[in-house]
């Protein structure tokens, strides 16, 4: 599948922005709603992540200006639910910030449950993949796991450095390492599971005409690129993808993690903190384009040259 | 709305026979003829006389070999176009509604005023039968001739789609498949019609007929092609003598 630019800033950012609203949130429901620089950095970072993704999932739309109709088929969709969802949440985030100002005991309530919708949407992002049988390596649990872990684990890590800024780290970096693991290693397995797996469909299943022989295509339908083969015909090389992975999970998982068991034990938490939420979401860039660049598409058993 | 409907009245459609299509792509240029001066939107291309042009199709033929594992290898010429599938991943994505299944004849359709070109339904699709139209900006996709077989202006043997009007081969055939007796009911029962990719769960109305078995060559044609490259004799080899003099 073609990894689009839009789509995965879409995908990295509002993750993190509705990660960091629910580590903001939940606390609410002990009494422990942000104040303060916590509370201003907080739902800065927090509605810039949301809003900029979602903002940016548009730009890959052909008709943008029509927007608005996509929150017309929740009852079907999960790409429409993801956009009521999302909406929704940043309503109830919104009005927990202003509760939190006007200092209105109603955020104990509003906390939790804007925390709760965050995560409903992060579920709904995923089903938007998950979903998909004509895509193999997304049509599997593992994948709103991940997408799940990962928005965890960068916004608490955002949420443990703003902690740390702001006052004490306490077991907020814990959190974040406990997170960013169940991200990777949804993914981890993922990728195994994905490796291993026979397609689904193949030239024999697509044609019909397994029963006569194996079947490759002779002469394509075209002679020039088209939409399919742009938007589903691209897949990363196997070797090169093999280092991705390496990259995205040492960049984005060993080292991030190793900061937050070095900034909880008390060494420059904030900074480290800071370093270990960059470096989260510029490997978490390189797993959502290796996302996209190794899933293969159904419909390209049509174009298979291949006898396999 | 994209919810399915759970019952079509009628289920219109394509039965294709593969054993009679000869590959010329006839039924590509018709389809693209027809749908870009008919409904919704004109099918277009970008770059159509420069060096990389690229265009929505809502047909297109391919070529597959397929080698059984004695014996020589087949060619297969493949037309292939949205089956209106019972159980349409392409509608229930949609998140705007823009894609329907008719309850009527069961047809499925792009409203290109309501759709966002947010492309999700080609991922859904697991036929590669949808494609966003590179100028307009929308999904397009074969409309089953919806604006052909309904139409009172048109004579009444034009009112079947174009891809079934131009074969030159009669390998695409178009009617009911929910009335057991129609045409395209029959050859799908006499000739074994069969479903793409059953695995994927989408219950495709159109239903493609195997190639028939190759009869076993009675002839020897490549003993006819044979010729005698030994040195001629008598009359000809006297001719030619006198040829080579000349
Ligand atoms: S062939 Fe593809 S586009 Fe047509 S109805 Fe089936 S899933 Fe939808
Ligand atoms: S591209 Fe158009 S028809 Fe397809 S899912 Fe998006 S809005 Fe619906
Ligand atoms: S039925 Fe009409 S739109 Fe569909 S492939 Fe045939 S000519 Fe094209």
């Amino acid at each position: 599948m073609h990894p689009a630019a839009s789509i995965i800033a879409f995908t990295v950012a509002s993750g993190a922005g509705f990660g960091l609203i629910a580590a903001l949130g939940l606390p609410a429901a002990w009494g422990a709603a942000p104040t303060g620089a916590l509370f201003w950095w907080g739902f800065v970072v927090a509605f810039a992540l949301a809003i900029g993704g979602l903002l940016a999932s548009t730009l890959h739309l052909g008709h943008p200006e029509r927007a608005v109709r996509a929150f017309s088929q929740w009852r079907t969709s999960w790409l429409s639910r993801e956009g009521v969802l999302a909406v929704a949440t940043l309503a109830v985030a919104g009005a927990y910030a202003l509760s939190i100002l006007g200092g209105l005991p109603v955020a104990r309530i509003l906390g939790p449950v804007a925390a709760v919708l965050s995560l409903v949407t992060v579920f709904a992002t995923s089903m938007i993949y998950a979903q998909l049988r004509t895509v193999d390596r997304w049509h599997t649990p593992l994948t709103p796991v991940a997408f799940l872990g990962f928005a965890l684990g960068s916004g608490v890590t955002i949420a443990a450095a703003l902690h740390a800024a702001t006052g004490e780290a306490r077991l907020w970096p814990i959190a974040a390492l406990v997170f960013t693991a169940i991200g990777w290693i949804a993914r981890r397995r993922a990728w195994n599971a994905g490796d291993r797996r026979a397609p689904t469909s193949t030239p024999e299943t697509a044609t019909g005409l397994g029963h006569l022989g194996r079947v490759r295509l002779f002469e394509a339908p075209h002679t020039g690129p088209n939409y399919l083969l742009k938007e589903m015909g691209f897949v990363v090389a196997r070797r090169h993808a093999e280092k991705l992975r390496i990259l995205a999970a040492g960049v984005g998982g060993f080292v991030p993690m190793i900061l937050d068991i070095v900034a909880w034990a008390g060494v420059a938490p904030a900074l480290l903190l800071s370093l270990s939420a960059i470096l989260l979401l510029a490997g978490l860039v390189v797993e959502r384009w290796l996302f996209f660049a190794e899933a293969r598409h159904a419909q390209m058993a049509f174009y298979d040259r291949s006898h396999t | 709305m994209t919810a399915l409907p759970g019952k079509t009245d009628r289920t219109l459609g394509l039965v294709i026979d593969l054993d009679t299509c000869v590959g010329c792509h006839a039924c590509v240029v018709s389809c693209k003829e027809w749908n870009t001066g008919g409904y919704g939107a004109p099918l277009a291309d970008a770059d159509a006389w420069g060096a990389e042009p690229v265009g929505a199709f809502l047909n297109r033929v391919h070529t597959f070999e397929v080698t059984p594992d004695s014996g020589a290898a087949m060619n297969v010429h493949f037309p292939k176009s949205c089956l209106h599938c019972a159980d349409a991943p392409c509608v229930t994505v949609c998140p705007t509604g823009a894609s329907y299944k008719r309850a009527e004849d069961g047809i499925v359709l792009v409203n290109e005023t309501a759709c966002i070109g947010c492309g999700l339904c080609a991922w859904a699709c697991p036929y590669g039968a949808r494609e966003q139209d590179p100028v307009e900006k929308v999904m397009k996709k074969c409309t089953l001739c919806v604006d052909r077989i309904y139409n009172d202006n048109i004579p009444e043997q034009d009112r079947i789609p174009a891809c079934v009007r131009t074969c030159p081969a009669g390998a695409r055939h178009f009617g009911d498949l929910s009335d057991p007796g129609s045409e395209v009911s029959r050859l799908v029962a006499e000739r074994g019609g069969f479903d793409l990719m059953p695995e994927q769960g989408t219950s495709p109305v159109n239903k493609y007929l195997p190639p028939r078995a190759r009869e076993p060559e009675s002839i020897d044609l490549a003993a006819l092609c044979d010729t005698d490259l030994a040195e001629p004799t008598g009359f000809f080899a006297w001719l030619d003598r006198a040829l080579e003099r000349l």
